[in-house]
């Protein structure tokens, strides 16, 4: 099992990336479509702790958050998923319980990738063990930038395998890598592998996700799609943090991949603070006035 | 006792060629006292097409060559000039010039080719920019030779205002026809002979004998033809010419002053280019930046 | 877990709500012409109605300059030269400064008004033309006290009068673009914009008002093709500018020839735009849409000529054609536009011939789908494929949303057929190659050349044609020498 390099490795030309990007931001989202993006940008998060500190307390917390995000206004979504380190997954799973929010743990050494392949192996294992719907894991930046492509290839493979049947997501931390030609070539790699996502960062490395990379790696997964009728999903983690940057990601979304992507089955938001300022966004929808935070819980 | 000399032909300039006109037609040029210099050529508007294929041909590789080859080829005629300097004293005497006079026409000359000899590698330096647009891209303008350039020579410095257009356009990377001075233009013909023995490439200086009267509108109208020069102070002939230049929008110049005044300035070079702007992305630059 | 798709489709489900922009702007019922500082009454008393090609409603009335106007506009800018000539260049500076300033802060204004009265989006007036209208009037009022140093050896003074005429897809930008550099350089202008489009040019004349534009520089007219010819013809001018088709450029040389006026043109244009196998495609088919359909391809620079190396073709229609779906048309003061109205119902029966002959030509036709608002003037983006060089449809310019797309196999072939046009005014080149880039821009016979990139304009930047697409530069340092005599 190894990666194939394609026979013209597709370049991308960044200026171009960052003009398009930026035309996304200029699209104008107003009323009902306005509340229908932002309640569907609700339901793609992935709410996330991933501390040294995490205790179960705080994760029961964030789960309880995730079931009701703010129950004085009928009818929101949950969350998509709550994403934890391996450790806190048997208590997240235990607190989401039957309500379908998805428990999602971050594998193989997360955040740094440095490892041995074997034991990465072996925490994806545990991880799925202790009842991970989803699986988060980081590819190995320092194989790609040396030109190892098949020990990322393999390390793809062996953890996807690993997964069973929960789903894989596969973070390509683009914050350390050098250009948006690598970008384009570790989504390629991860797909081929057996991703069922990618995802852009970990949230521990700056600068985490923006419009032009996550434009360029939906553009690879449509070109996958294009190649094999395949459908891959998009998680584009930290820096996301207002309600009108959710929506823009969203336009992005359907003006390069369609509508059916637009569901969380497909699409993600990595982030924690993105949540309380789309509520904030409903309520004044719905009421007429600014919010203010001491109004919606921080958890 | 006296020999009798041979009296030379005066043939045409065409494609590195010196054929007869194709209509058969020649005049006679008389000298100040009325006695016969020469039989010339009385170039037709065929014989004029006839020069613009060789010219076009000759153009695209001419432009092609480095800047530094072209002055080279310039400096090379300026040479082949020198060595004939005496010929070209006696062809102008012929034509009622003082032995002064022709001298300073030809030492003239020869000046002229070498200061243009000079530009051809310089003129590039001084008429492009980099251009700092207000965006994350590297702007710059050149220039480019117009193409195929078609010119009536002065009248009244039958060699000098020659060597001036033939200098201006292959220092900027043009192809040249040319019609002679109608006062002096076995002296042209000659010259021929010079650019003919360099390093010109054939096909690159083309030059025509005969009158103006029948021949400008077809310069001016010709649809290959990418520029046309009108060097003689004939306003109604001017006009003439900048009406037919319409028909493919090539670039007409009335450069009137240079009849019996000849001066040297790289803004001649310039007139016979075009600008190009060339846009393209530069990396690694917020989008809101620039580089220049 | 994966699953196959029906198909990619950007409009299925969540659809913009609609989101105009709601800046009133104000539009008098009758608009008088600007001479010589003041509004005066046409002398042919004579009005012609503008309207919204959006909606067809009549938005106002404007005069027709008669022949009389014209002199009355000519002799106010004549004498209006001497004194402004001999101002010195940094008070010359500071007045187009002002406009500069008084162009930024009465942006919003400004676009609104060139959206309703041009039909082109909101988002292009708000993001181009304003911001780069007030650009250009930045640019050249910084040269205004620096002209002797533009030019080495030479001595620069300015000619005179300049009568400018410009035309109907960039109103308030080619306004700019001529008025900026004429009067930065000392020159004094009458200037006439396109008769479906005065409204931003008039408005342009009441910041000059504001500004306090000394009476005179420059003068406003408007009417249709025989102000403009009078204009032309006029003794008391000494520089025209004209920019619009080549048609009219060629009357425009002939009626000036031998004359001593000097003059530029900026033409018509039918440019190539060629994309290698290796070219960064998702940038590329990016700069085919912003090419071909930016301001509905009323644009002489358009990429209208598609060239697609073989090997790629399949990919670049495809991703073209879904791209092109995202594409919205509808009400151009509506931000989320991206193709608004054709400017008039005679240009849309332009484009309509053009459309009807390729379908006789039995060319493949792509449109999208969906349909056009009732009232008002709209053309679908359309692509044709597989288009021969022989065609008319890669011949003539069309002008409007319609795209030539062609095959190409080498690029000694590709280079060959490019420059194969009267035209040459633009090109595009995509590739990732730095070198073939070099080649391909030394070797297409046109004034501007995208490389990566496409439909970039900058104040900084000269701009303009090779060949029947007209001659002169317009900006940047270059573009100076159209308004200036300059003495050995």
């Amino acid at each position: 099992m190894s990666f194939i390099a394609p026979k013209s490795r597709r370049s991308i030309d960044q200026v171009g990336v960052l003009e398009r990007a930026g035309r996304f931001t200029t699209r104008s989202i107003k009323s009902k479509s306005k509340v229908e993006g932002l309640k569907m940008a609700l339901s793609m998060i992935d709410l996330t702790t991933l501390e040294g500190k995490d205790t179960p307390g705080k994760v029961r917390q964030l789960c309880y958050k995730a079931r009701h995000l703010h129950d004085s206004y009928a009818g929101l979504p949950t969350v998509a998923a709550v994403c934890v380190y391996p450790s806190m997954v048997k208590t997240a799973k235990k607190s989401l319980g039957s309500s379908g929010v998805k428990v999602a743990s971050v594998s193989t050494a997360f955040p740094s990738g440095q490892s041995a392949q074997n034991l990465k192996i072996e925490e994806t294992k545990y991880a799925v063990g202790e009842g991970a719907d989803e699986v988060d894991m980081v590819i190995s930046r320092g194989a790609l930038l040396s030109g190892d492509l098949n020990y990322v290839f393999d390390e793809i493979a062996s953890v996807k395998a690993a997964c069973g049947s929960s789903r894989l997501k596969v973070i390509l931390e683009t914050g350390e890598l050098d250009n948006f030609d690598q970008v384009r070539l570790a989504s390629d790699i991860s797909m081929e592998a057996g991703a069922d996502f990618i995802k852009t960062s970990t949230g521990k490395i700056s600068p985490a996700a923006n419009m032009p990379v996550t434009l360029i790696m939906l553009e690879a997964i449509r070109d996958y799609f294009l190649k094999t009728g395949k459908m891959i999903g998009m998680k584009p983690a930290g820096g996301i943090r207002t309600a009108k940057q959710s929506l823009h990601y969203l336009v992005m979304v359907k003006e390069t991949l369609g509508e059916d992507w637009l569901s969380n089955e497909w699409f993600r938001f990595g982030a924690s603070s993105l949540a309380n300022d789309i509520l904030m966004q409903l309520v004044k929808q719905e009421q007429g006035n600014y919010q203010s935070m001491n109004y919606f819980t921080i958890d | 006792m006296s020999r009798l000399e041979v009296a030379k032909t005066y043939k045409l300039y065409i494609g590195g060629k010196f054929p007869r006109t194709e209509s058969g037609r020649t005049y006679q040029l008389k000298g100040p006292k009325g006695e016969n210099i020469a039989n010339l050529c009385q170039a037709s508007r065929k014989d004029f097409r006839e020069s613009v294929i060789p010219a076009r041909k000759a153009q695209a590789s001419w432009a092609s060559k480095t800047a530094y080859n072209r002055s080279q080829v310039l400096y090379r005629l300026a040479e082949m000039l020198e060595g004939r300097k005496a010929q070209f004293v006696d062809e102008l005497k012929q034509s009622g010039f003082s032995l002064l006079e022709a001298k300073k026409e030809v030492e003239d000359s020869l000046e002229c080719l070498v200061h243009y000899a000079g530009w051809a590698d310089k003129y590039q330096q001084i008429f492009s920019s980099v251009n700092p647009v207000a965006s994350s891209h590297f702007n710059f303008s050149v220039c480019e030779p117009s193409g195929v350039v078609v010119a009536t020579a002065p009248l009244s410095n039958p060699l000098h205002g020659l060597c001036f257009l033939v200098s201006v356009c292959l220092a900027g990377g043009n192809s040249l026809i040319v019609l002679a001075s109608e006062k002096t233009p076995h002296v042209a013909i000659s010259f021929a002979e010079v650019v003919h023995t360099s390093d010109v490439p054939g096909g690159l200086v083309n030059i025509l004998t005969g009158f103006e009267d029948e021949l400008v509108e077809h310069f001016a109208s010709h649809m290959d033809v990418n520029a046309v020069i009108y060097a003689r102070n004939n306003s109604k002939v001017s006009q003439k010419m900048e009406l037919a230049s319409a028909d493919n929008m090539k670039r007409y110049f009335n450069w009137s002053d240079l009849e019996g005044k000849i001066k040297y300035s790289p803004y001649f070079i310039r007139d016979l280019q075009e600008v190009k702007t060339t846009w393209h992305p530069i990396e690694r630059i917020s989008s809101s930046g620039s580089g220049y | 877990m994966s699953k196959k798709s029906k198909n990619l489709e950007p409009n299925t489900g969540w659809d913009f709500d609609p989101a105009p922009e709601k800046v009133p702007v104000e539009i008098k019922a009758q608009y008088d012409l600007f001479i010589d500082g003041k509004w005066v009454k046409a002398t042919s008393k004579k009005f012609f109605n503008t309207i919204n090609p959006a909606t067809e409603e009549k938005l106002s009335e404007i005069s027709e300059a008669s022949e009389k106007d014209v002199d009355l506009a000519v002799k106010a800018a004549a004498k209006a030269f001497g004194s402004w000539s001999k101002l010195p260049g940094k008070e010359r500076a500071k007045y187009i400064y002002r406009i500069a300033r008084i162009l930024q802060e009465r942006a919003r204004e400004f676009a609104v008004l060139e959206t309703m009265d041009g039909g082109k989006p909101i988002r292009e007036s708000r993001d181009v033309d304003v911001p780069l209208a007030a650009a250009h009037f930045f640019y050249h009022a910084g040269w205004a006290d620096k002209l002797e140093y533009a030019f080495p050896g030479l001595k620069p003074k300015p000619i005179g009068v300049a009568g400018q005429i410009i035309p109907w897809n960039f109103p308030l930008l080619m306004a700019a673009w001529k008025i900026a550099p004429a009067i930065a350089c000392g020159n004094t202008v009458v200037l006439k914009p396109a008769e479906t489009t005065s409204l931003t040019a008039l408005r342009l004349a009441e910041v000059f008002e504001e500004a306090g534009l000394p009476p005179g520089v420059v003068n406003i007219i408007t009417g249709a093709g025989s102000t403009g010819a009078a204009l032309v013809n006029h003794p008391g001018i000494q520089k025209i500018a004209f920019t619009g088709s080549t048609e009219v450029g060629k009357v425009i040389r002939r009626s000036v020839a031998g004359s001593g006026k000097k003059l530029t043109l900026e033409l018509g244009g039918k440019a190539a735009n060629i994309v290698f196998e290796d070219a960064a495609i998702d940038q590329a088919v990016e700069g085919i849409v912003n090419g071909i359909y930016f301001n509905q391809g009323h644009v002489c620079c358009a990429g209208s000529r598609l060239f697609v190396q073989e090997s790629v073709r399949e990919e670049v229609l495809q991703k073209l054609k879904f791209r092109m779906r995202s594409l919205i048309l509808g009400d151009p003061l509506d931000k989320n536009t991206d193709v608004g109205a054709i400017n008039s119902a005679e240009q849309l029966k332009t484009i309509q011939h053009y459309l009807s002959l390729g379908k006789k030509e039995g060319l493949e036709m792509y449109q999208n789908a969906g349909g056009t608002p009732k009232k008002g003037f709209w053309c679908q983006p359309t692509l044709f494929e597989d288009v021969a060089q022989s065609s008319v449809i890669a011949q003539e310019e069309i002008f409007g949303p319609v795209l030539a797309i062609q095959t190409f196999r080498t690029i000694d072939e590709v280079i060959q057929k490019a420059n194969n046009t009267p035209y040459g005014l633009s090109a595009g080149v995509w590739t990732d190659k730095g070198s073939k880039i070099f080649n391909l821009t030394s070797e297409l016979k046109a004034g501007v050349v995208w490389a990566n990139t496409y439909n970039k304009f900058d104040p900084t930047s000269p701009f303009g044609g090779y060949k029947e697409s007209g001659f002169g530069r317009e900006g940047g340092i270059h573009g100076l020498a159209a308004y200036l005599n300059l003495e050995g």
